[in-house]
């Protein structure tokens, strides 16, 4: 598995630093691990793990209306579990940024998979969300860094899908 | 059986200056509202199962405050999960009040699955919330107050209250943006 760690999840851990993200909430991704792992060894960052993606919208408005930045990691099967969530950053307009890691769009095994990757933009523009990709490992911090200004800044909300062609597709074996 | 309304006004009497207070969709934010306008209040409209999520993230946000959230049984179920991470990312100053009548008494009182076989006190001490209890009238007056002000949480307290409907307590603004900055400034104190 190590051939996986990219250094790209550094680079995001490198704009939660520059920007002062100090509460990161997650339903896990294997994509998303190494980013997770960087975030639990940082003292100055709280590490949240929730039940259902939905809640991380609560906690990040409620940390935001606190005084604090959060940021929320995903899965794309995830995302239709926020919609109706979602309209909390939106009428309240409070700085609202997730980072969703793509299943169902590249070399995917799952066919369950597929219907919420095809579904996961869709959804996110949908409930206004302003959505950001990431294809390739070089544009990833300056990809998430303008998300995370794009939120941080107007006080509104943004997705970065990180593409499954970057993280690698997952393969199972039968037996 | 415990009359909301009144009980709310009396646990936020002569509040103090370190409790915020957020309250869930529906009757809930109407009560809080009728206990007089304040600063330091948040009543959600809409986005149900997000209020307790919320209240978890204000607390951590701000551990020298006290976080009261007021919500109801039909909120609180259907963000069960949000029991659990609470439990398991303790914050010791969040109390969460479930006003618990038993109905969606707003949309025509339907019974909820608190007046069938669920029990939020068990669920919250099986999720991990140990400081878990349940109210059926105002004799516990001082040991909410007790447990709102000084002790450590995360606790979680079910007040089993009638169902009847209440005249409805609108907050300062029904523009979220509105209510958010307001509430958020009097966290620079």
């Amino acid at each position: 598995m190590t051939e996986l760690i990219k250094d790209w999840r550094n680079d995001i851990y490198a704009v939660f630093k520059d920007l002062g993200i100090t509460m990161v909430s997650h339903v896990p991704d294997a994509g998303h691990t190494p980013l997770i792992n960087l975030c639990e060894k940082d003292n100055e960052i709280d590490v949240v793990t929730l039940t259902t993606e939905q809640d991380g919208v609560g906690l990040s408005c409620g940390a935001y209306a606190g005084g604090r930045k959060s940021a929320l990691l995903m899965q794309s099967s995830g995302v239709g579990n926020c919609i109706n969530a979602l309209a909390l950053p939106n009428i309240c307009r409070i700085p609202f940024l997730t980072l969703v890691s793509m299943r169902g769009e590249w070399g995917e095994f799952v066919p369950w998979q597929v219907p919420m990757g095809l579904g996961t933009p869709k959804v996110l523009e949908a409930m206004d969300i302003k959505v950001f990709r990431a294809d390739y490992e070089e544009e990833v911090g300056s990809t998430v860094d303008a998300a995370a200004k794009f939120a941080f800044n107007t006080n509104r909300s943004a997705a970065v899908l990180l593409s499954q062609k970057m993280i690698g597709a997952k393969q199972f074996k039968n037996g | 059986m415990i009359d909301r309304r009144p009980f709310v006004q009396k646990i936020l009497k002569d509040r103090k200056d370190n409790l915020r207070v957020v309250s869930g969709i529906g009757t809930s934010t109407w009560d809080l509202m009728s206990a007089g306008d304040n600063k330091g209040n948040f009543g959600f409209i809409g986005a149900m199962g997000q209020s307790i999520p919320f209240a978890l993230g204000l607390a951590k946000a701000q551990p020298d405050m006290r976080v009261l959230l007021f919500t109801g049984d039909g909120d609180t179920l259907m963000s069960l999960g949000s029991i659990a991470t609470i439990a398991n990312h303790p914050v010791s100053n969040l109390t969460i009040v479930v006003l618990d009548n038993e109905s969606y008494v707003e949309t025509g009182s339907q019974p909820t699955a608190t007046a069938g076989k669920t029990d939020l006190e068990l669920i919250a001490k099986g999720s991990g919330i140990s400081n878990s209890y349940t109210v059926r009238n105002e004799d516990d007056y001082s040991k909410i107050m007790n447990t709102v002000y000084e002790e450590e949480g995360p606790s979680l307290i079910v007040i089993k209250c009638q169902a009847k409907a209440t005249p409805l307590i609108f907050p300062h603004s029904f523009d979220g943006s509105v209510s958010m900055n307001r509430f958020k400034e009097t966290m620079k104190i």
